[in-house]
């Protein structure tokens, strides 16, 4: 079985979660080669032969800077169609997503979207994803070839660097024309940590009502001293006290940390789509009655304008920061 | 111009852990069915962009008989019309086809408007494939739409942390996420005009097209393993619980 991975970039960067697709294919065993878009990603394609990547394949051009769905698809068919590659492998980012199922699409071949899992099973890929907003677990097959799949962020370890080399072939641009033209881009501020990238997560919610301005920076706090993404619940978001992309469940970001940290989220059911599967839960909630209690592993029943300054000073003490 | 919004029946929100695996393989299910959250967003991205741009706003799903109550929350919500594709069988590809049949059939779509992503398949793969089988650009993750006649639209998209101002020829194929706006209530008067109006109900014979066989094959429906259910409680001042609970997560690892 011969595997090509996507790795993506953004304007020259690597996104972080293509490393575990590529983890996620070695592990699977046979052959891995990787496949690097983007502009100017000649270190990315030399790393992801240090990570064990077999071969890799090349398309760097300053038109791939920033990811086009016309101008992406077409390079990956022409690779695919050079490495006649079984499974074709994508982190399941935005850009991922849309990435193989237009690929899917115009090769008439299904998506296995979303994995948490990978195995091969008689030479044939399955993938195990949740449905359902978690609630149901499947394994997943397509017919044809490639097979393509997505893997959700952080389902896997990434392909670590054991300092190998790879040969890189060097492909053209595919001849294709984008329609989409970007104008302006706005990015998240610098150190800022994605929420889908996230190993831990502080999030709030409506407990912060009576001062949100201070709760959120009390919980900013909190996740700056542990190295963590900043969330919110829907009820969070809704009344204004923080802005859209901050929210988590169902109509807003799936995360899987090892540390997810609610503070004043009462755990309705569309917020549990979103952070069920997190490693270890911890609730902060005045009320012991809270739903987020029945699925947390830590809990305090508390005030979280008190307990989180409390936990800020606890962890700062602890981690000597 | 005209707006064509697809929309998709799928479990009330509260249902969701109440699907039971069985139910989930036969597609036979006994809980609650409303409109995809996700959908709600675009009913009420592509009505307002109505209201701002001029137009019409029609509305459209794939699936049974009982999908069209799905169709008459839209109309209430403000779509003009409102048109069922009457298959249960097509997967996300099949479904994509069967839309993209009606959309040529219409002849005079603009621009296709849908959530990013259902609550039931999670997969977010649907806009992507609608736009390939029509040809039309799309736009996925669309926050807001700046600017849109029958040439070209203007939109801003999430990308991962970032935001993206794009423009894009029409017709296209925009991905809506929930800052496109509230869903809004229906009006009484929109209610009752939805409770009359006739909506067409089109087989895939009609659009002259075969249902694909499925392509993606499922099988092994489980519930996910039960997180452990007993959560350990720290008491004590403030400090005192917090000193507790930061010992105990760096005892666990996971700080």
């Amino acid at each position: 079985m011969k595997t090509l991975v996507f790795i993506e970039t953004d304007s020259g960067a690597v996104v972080g979660s293509s490393w575990e697709a590529l983890g996620k294919a070695l592990s699977l065993g046979g052959e891995v080669e990787a496949l690097v878009i983007g502009h100017p990603v000649a270190d990315v394609a030399a790393e992801a032969g240090a990570r064990g990547a077999a071969k890799v394949y090349l398309i760097d051009d300053p038109t791939r800077a920033l990811f086009d769905l016309d101008l992406y698809t077409a390079d990956v068919k022409a690779v695919l169609a050079a490495s006649q590659a079984d499974v074709f492998l994508a982190s399941h980012t935005g850009n991922g997503r849309d990435l193989a199922a237009a690929v899917g699409f115009d090769l008439g071949v299904g998506v296995i979207a979303d994995c948490l899992e990978l195995n091969v099973v008689d030479g044939r890929l399955v993938g195990t994803r949740p449905i359902y907003s978690g609630n149901i677990l499947v394994d997943v097959q397509v017919d044809g070839q490639p097979q393509i799949a997505t893997l959700r962020p952080r389902a896997a370890s990434p392909a670590p660097v054991i300092g190998a080399t790879a040969p890189v072939v060097t492909m053209a641009p595919a001849a294709a024309t984008n329609r989409v033209v970007v104008t302006a881009v706005e990015r998240a501020e610098t150190g800022e940590i994605s929420l889908t990238d996230a190993s831990i997560i502080v999030s709030g919610g409506r407990g912060v009502a009576k001062d949100p301005d201070l709760g959120f920076k009390l919980i900013r706090e909190l996740a700056q001293v542990l190295g963590a993404a900043v969330g919110a619940s829907r009820a969070a978001v809704d009344a204004g006290f923080i802005p859209y992309k901050y929210q988590v469940g169902q109509t807003g970001k799936v995360v899987r940390p090892d540390l997810y940290i609610a503070c004043g989220i009462s755990g309705a059911v569309q917020h549990l789509a979103g952070m069920g599967s997190s490693k270890v839960i911890v609730a902060i909630n005045k009320d012991a009655e809270a739903p987020i209690f029945s699925v947390a592993n830590y809990g305090i029943v508390g005030d979280l304008f008190e307990i989180v300054p409390a936990l800020t000073r606890a962890a700062k003490a602890r981690l000597n920061r | 111009m005209r707006y064509l919004i697809c929309i998709k029946q799928t479990p009330d929100t509260a249902e969701l852990p109440k699907v039971k695996p069985e139910e989930a393989a036969s597609g036979r299910l006994s809980v609650q069915l409303v409109v995809n959250p996700w959908d709600e967003h675009a009913l009420e991205g592509g009505i307002r962009m109505m209201e701002q741009f001029g137009g019409e706003a029609g509305a459209i799903t794939v699936g049974g008989e009982d999908a069209i109550e799905r169709l008459r929350s839209a109309l209430a919500m403000g779509c003009k019309d409102a048109t069922l594709i009457q298959d249960t069988t097509a997967d996300a590809w099949g479904v994509a086809i069967l839309l993209a049949a009606a959309v040529r059939k219409m002849g005079n779509i603009t621009y296709v408007i849908t959530g990013q992503m259902t609550v039931d398949g999670n997969s977010g793969t649907l806009p992507v494939a609608l736009g390939r089988a029509l040809g039309w650009p799309v736009l996925t993750g669309v926050a807001r739409v700046v600017a849109a006649d029958e040439t070209r639209i203007t939109v801003e998209r999430i990308v991962g942390q970032a935001r993206h101002t794009v423009t894009a020829p029409a017709p296209a194929v925009l991905a809506v996420v929930k800052e496109i706006g509230e869903p809004r209530y229906p009006t009484f008067i929109n209610i009752r005009k939805a409770a009359r109006m006739a909506i067409p109900v089109w087989t895939p014979a009609d659009l002259g097209v075969q249902v694909p066989a499925a392509k993606v094959h499922m099988s092994h429906f489980r519930k996910p393993p039960a997180r452990e259910a007993k959560v350990v409680l720290f008491n004590g001042t403030p400090d005192e619980a917090a000193q507790a609970l930061i010992d105990t997560l760096l005892a666990e690892k996971v700080l």
